[in-house]
């Protein structure tokens, strides 16, 4: 076993109260922004949306772009199916978030941040906008000129994509664009801008208030800290839990699984499936693990347990990605339908199995050829399900 | 001018007449009218100064943006494996057979519309569905039977 699994451990830093807001908010942008970046680079805080992009590269780049104009965008469009812990961080500790924006803001030298909040989420709008008042209240009070806008979605998976939400809040369909140029050079209305998931905004909090210190020494080499976990399936206690990240996902189990644990989807629809053969040698976190398989995940955690057919699991996900892709690239257009028509036709016996493989080969296809992170990924679930659960898709 | 206009006119005072802010616009129509009705989404265009093609474009890329005439109330429950996983059928089976409506359609008095939706992100207090804006989680036939009796009061 290597260094760097460990067991389970939970903890709690971001549902800590967050009535200091104001002394860190003023504390921490009496610092240098070289310091603050600093800070964030020595902590390894990765984004926690699920692609894991280490956060003071981002604020980094983006402070160094040049340009008068520049924003700050708090991705709160929680879309991946099983993932529910942006909505608890914005409605249980909002100011977290909106510090962290407005010291991101004060960094990278922006005026504007905007949250850009899924259509599903609108009963969150009204405290959240209250939130924001009180907010910019402080701002103004401490001279710091920063104001928060919410943006609604309208119901659309695809905009949880960076470049997508760009689009959306544009006005446009939210139809994800080339990158690069990435967003640090060239991203809301062309302009250098920061986008971060609404947690890993509240990691930093974390970070200013404690010091990178603290949030390292969490965690395992490659994935530090702590990262908020949504459990639901087949669990006798759904819900969010915060743990450290770098545990087996055996460990996982043995804690959240109802003692019949067949296989656990790591990251929603868009992550992998692990069979329980396979749960001792995986672990959650990101890449650069030393041995084992190691998954990094925006924290959907999905258990099912030996009731469940693997191949009604694979149809469900394929219908959502058929219905939520943007239809802007035909390898993900046309390859979420046929990868849908085409199990269905082998469960039905009108295919033989080995047409299998060649669905496997689409989904590879797709992984390569689609423009953007929502076509590249439905290989993940199709392939880990496919190849782990073959006869249920025959038989 | 008729409600339609007066409504976006102020909707375009609130938010403006930039591209930037036709979601906005489209969103406060389909907040007060249910749907985006081909009337409206030529006078948003004329408004905003847009091509009218732009403006359903972009208006039927997203699911809440409904383009189809819809009820007062706006029951979307959600599909999507958690809730799938924990008696969704059920209960939308329990809705059709009190409305007498399938999925997709709107009762004949304009009440109600059930339609299935992607992940609302309450896969930890699965099956639930909204009305509206309104969140109802922890479903059940029996519950949801209840629910819609108050909802036919209203």
């Amino acid at each position: 076993m290597a260094e760097s699994y460990h067991l389970l451990k939970r903890a709690d830093f971001i549902f800590r109260n967050e009535n200091d807001w104001e002394e860190i908010l003023t504390k921490t942008i009496k610092r240098t922004p070289q310091d603050i970046i600093n800070e964030l680079i020595s902590s390894e805080l990765k984004g926690r949306g699920g692609a894991g992009f280490p956060t003071g590269l981002k604020w980094k780049i983006t402070a160094e772009a040049k340009s008068a104009e520049k924003y700050v965008i708090c991705n709160a469009d929680e879309g991946e199916p099983g993932t529910f812990k942006d909505r608890e961080i914005l409605s249980r500790v909002p100011y977290k978030v909106l510090t962290a924006m407005a010291v991101c803001a004060h960094i990278i030298g922006s005026k504007k941040g905007i949250i850009y909040l899924r259509g599903e989420y609108h009963s969150l709008k009204e405290a959240l906008e209250k939130s924001i008042s009180e907010f910019e209240y402080y701002c103004k009070k401490i001279k710091l000129d920063f104001s928060v806008e919410v943006f609604m979605g309208s119901g659309a998976y695809i905009c949880g994509e960076e470049t997508a939400l760009f689009e959306s809040l544009e006005g446009h369909r939210g139809e994800p664009r080339n990158k690069p140029p990435y967003p640090t050079i060239k991203g809301y209305m062309d302009k250098p801008t920061v986008i971060n998931n609404v947690e890993t905004l509240a990691h930093t909090f974390t970070i200013f208030k404690y010091g990178s210190k603290k949030f390292y020494d969490l965690g395992v080499q490659f994935s530090r800290g702590t990262k908020l976990f949504s459990v639901s399936g087949d669990t006798p206690k759904p819900g969010i839990y915060e743990l450290e990240l770098g545990m087996s996902l055996q460990d996982f189990v043995n804690e959240f699984g109802d003692g019949d644990t067949k296989a656990v989807q790591v990251g929603g629809a868009s992550g992998f499936l692990v069979p329980r053969k396979k749960f001792q040698e995986t672990a959650i976190g990101y890449q650069g693990k030393l041995t084992g398989i190691s998954l990094p995940t925006g924290g959907s955690m999905m258990i099912f347990n030996s009731s469940r057919s693997m191949f009604n699991v694979l149809d469900n996900y394929l219908e959502f990605f058929r219905e939520e892709s943007c239809g802007q690239c035909t390898p993900c257009r046309v390859g979420c339908q046929q990868l849908l028509i085409g199990i269905k036709a082998v469960k039905r016996g009108e295919r033989p199995a080995q047409y299998l493989e060649k669905l496997l080969k689409l989904s590879e296809t797709m992984q390569l050829t689609a423009k953007c992170g929502l076509g590249q990924s439905v290989a993940n679930s199709f392939a880990s399900i496919v190849e782990n659960f073959r006869e249920e898709m025959i038989y | 001018m008729d409600p339609i206009q007066s409504l976006i006119k102020e909707l375009a005072v609130k938010h403006g007449r930039k591209r930037e802010s036709l979601l906005p616009v489209l969103q406060g129509v389909v907040e007060q009218e249910r749907y985006l009705s081909e009337h409206s989404m030529i006078e948003i265009a004329r408004e905003l100064d847009l091509p009218a093609a732009e403006v359903y474009g972009t208006a039927t890329f997203y699911s809440f943006l409904e383009h189809r005439k819809m009820g007062r109330f706006v029951i979307r429950i959600c599909k999507t494996i958690s809730c799938s996983m924990k008696g969704k059928n059920q209960v939308l089976l329990a809705i059709q057979d009190m409305l007498k409506i399938s999925t997709g359609e709107t009762t004949p008095d304009g009440r109600f519309s059930l339609v299935e939706t992607n992940c609302l992100g309450l896969c930890h207090k699965a099956p639930a569905m909204l009305i509206n804006e309104e969140v109802y989680t922890d479903l059940t036939p029996e519950k949801v039977r209840e629910l819609l009796s108050e909802y036919m009061m209203k």
